[in-house]
């Protein structure tokens, strides 16, 4: 749960006008619990490959909106109750740029 | 004449391992290390561990399953790679990289046949328990998921994209038999096999509900189980999809987790119906009886996967709630439910509880911790 107090110390954070991101914890969340369905290494499980070459036709705003809003009708979850715009559009470009290993 | 000789063959070795030392593996299980992609061997009377095997591949979401003899672990990782484990001389007797991205595998009543179930490309394949070879190769065009073994040298998986459930007889010379079942329902996203092998229970994603296959009849019908259990409330996003394996029997019923929704299912094992809800602190991701089923504990989804919380099952009560640590994933239980072992991801540690007075019995170094399985298993259909 450690990932999850600094995620919600973060939304405090935001909500008071003072957005800190935390990568360390970002990246872990990515990795672990995108993971879940995503594969450890994004390449994909019972979600598809996530990895840059894979999704490299989005642009970074719709990205972001995926993750916030999920998939409606799949088993992609919106992300917006658990985090910020904000590290949203931090894991959409972290997707993008690929040192994702 | 051959038996006798090879009898004499088998007495002459055994005399000198007896000799240099008898290694009894009844006790012992193993430990995914999901990042390192090793395995921590340990042993559940000392509760301590014994030694790290290492050079598995990517273990996310791994499992594994034992040989009969309790001897070798057959582990199924997530880059496709399925590797033996002789837990006796502690190293690794063969590896094979199978497939593309597997999620779980069976071996068969007789111990011979270890199958893999794949995500991609889609199906299942199944191999020699002994040198790893491939037997035979299912391709079902879909993820497929939900891989027991049942009696009678049979294997059961079911596909995601497509909702097919198909039974594979290996029991025959030759290429596998297959039975296929439409119409088990939208997205099953794990399946389970009662104990006596005759229940195989597919939950949904896609809808609300499980879907059920009598095994002891020749041509078995989907059954809906629980259709509408969800109707009329706003499911929640689920985060982590609940897993069936390991799900529980308790005495006259089964209780399941529920998908989207905060809850325990109750149902009758003979006539699936729905005999109780019990509301939890989250979306559980297992639930697993105490091997006598007095008791129930289930773990949760992120962000809630700190906690557990037990339930009675003569009164279907949380009787207690505590959190072991962050990033709970997985429990197993001593064979005779005295203990429980947890897995505590985040803390790098697995915890052993005592299940009758919920002490916390002793805390284990493992790295990035996620399945526990003890040898035990090796006697169990289904597991
Ligand atoms: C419970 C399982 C699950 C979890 C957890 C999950 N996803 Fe997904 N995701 C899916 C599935 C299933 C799809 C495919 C949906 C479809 O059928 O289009 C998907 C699709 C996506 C896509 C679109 C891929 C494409 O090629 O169009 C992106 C991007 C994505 N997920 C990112 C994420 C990120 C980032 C996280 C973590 C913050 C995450 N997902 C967590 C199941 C999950």
């Amino acid at each position: 749960m450690r990932n999850l107090l600094a995620l919600l110390l973060l939304t405090g954070a935001a909500h008071s006008g003072e957005p800190a991101l935390d990568p360390t914890a970002l990246t872990r969340l990515v990795h672990q619990d995108c993971g879940s369905c995503h594969g450890l290494t994004l390449k994909g499980g019972l979600g598809p490959d996530i990895r840059p070459e894979t999704i490299e036709h989005y642009d970074a705003e719709v990205l972001t909106t995926v993750i916030l809003d999920g998939i409606p009708d799949t088993a992609m979850p919106p992300w917006r109750p658990l985090i910020t715009e904000k590290e949203a559009a931090w894991i959409a470009d972290y997707l993008l740029k690929g040192d994702t290993q | 004449m051959k038996t006798l000789i090879s009898t004499f063959a088998l007495a002459a070795t055994l005399g000198t391992t007896a000799i240099a030392e008898t290694i009894a593996t009844g006790d012992l299980g193993l430990i995914i290390e999901r990042a390192k992609g090793s395995v921590l061997l340990i042993d559940q009377s000392e509760r301590a561990s014994l030694a790290r095997i290492e050079g598995l591949g990517d273990l996310s979401h791994a499992s594994m399953v034992y040989s009969p003899d309790e001897r070798f672990a057959y582990v199924f990782g997530r880059d496709g790679g399925l590797t033996k484990v002789d837990i006796v001389e502690r190293k690794i007797a063969n590896r094979v990289v199978q497939g593309g991205n597997s999620i779980g595998g069976a071996i068969s009543d007789d111990g011979k046949l270890v199958a893999v179930s794949n995500y991609k490309p889609g199906g299942v394949r199944v191999f020699d328990a002994d040198t790893l070879e491939m037997v035979a190769d299912i391709p079902t065009g879909s993820k497929t998921i939900g891989l027991v073994d049942a009696p009678g040298r049979r294997f059961v998986f079911t596909m995601w994209d497509t909702g097919e459930t198909w039974i594979a007889d290996m029991s025959g010379e030759g290429a596998p038999a297959i039975t296929k079942i439409p119409e088990m329902g939208e997205n099953p996203y794990d399946a389970l096999v009662t104990g006596n092998g005759r229940t195989y229970i597919t939950g949904l994603f896609g809808e609300d509900g499980l879907t059920a296959l009598d095994l002891w009849q020749d041509n078995p019908k989907p059954i809906r189980v629980l259709p509408n259990y969800g109707r009329g409330q706003k499911d929640m996003p689920v985060y982590k999809m609940p897993h069936l394996e390991g799900w529980a029997l308790t005495g006259a019923e089964f209780v399941l987790p529920a998908v989207g929704h905060h809850e325990v299912l109750w149902i009758d094992a003979n006539t699936l119906e729905e005999t109780g809800r019990t509301k939890t602190y989250s979306q559980p991701v297992f639930a697993m009886a105490r091997p006598d089923g007095r008791q129930v504990w289930v773990n949760f989804a992120h962000p809630k996967n700190d906690t557990i919380q037990v339930i009675d099952t003569v009164s279907k009560e949380i009787i207690h709630e505590f959190k072991p640590g962050p990033a709970v994933l997985h429990m197993e239980f001593t064979s005779r439910g005295h203990e429980i072992w947890v897995s505590v991801r985040d803390e790098n540690k697995v915890k052993v509880y005592d299940t009758h007075t919920f002490d916390l019995l002793r805390e284990i170094e493992a790295d990035s911790p996620s399945g526990i399985f003890f040898t035990a298993r090796a006697h169990r259909t289904g597991l």
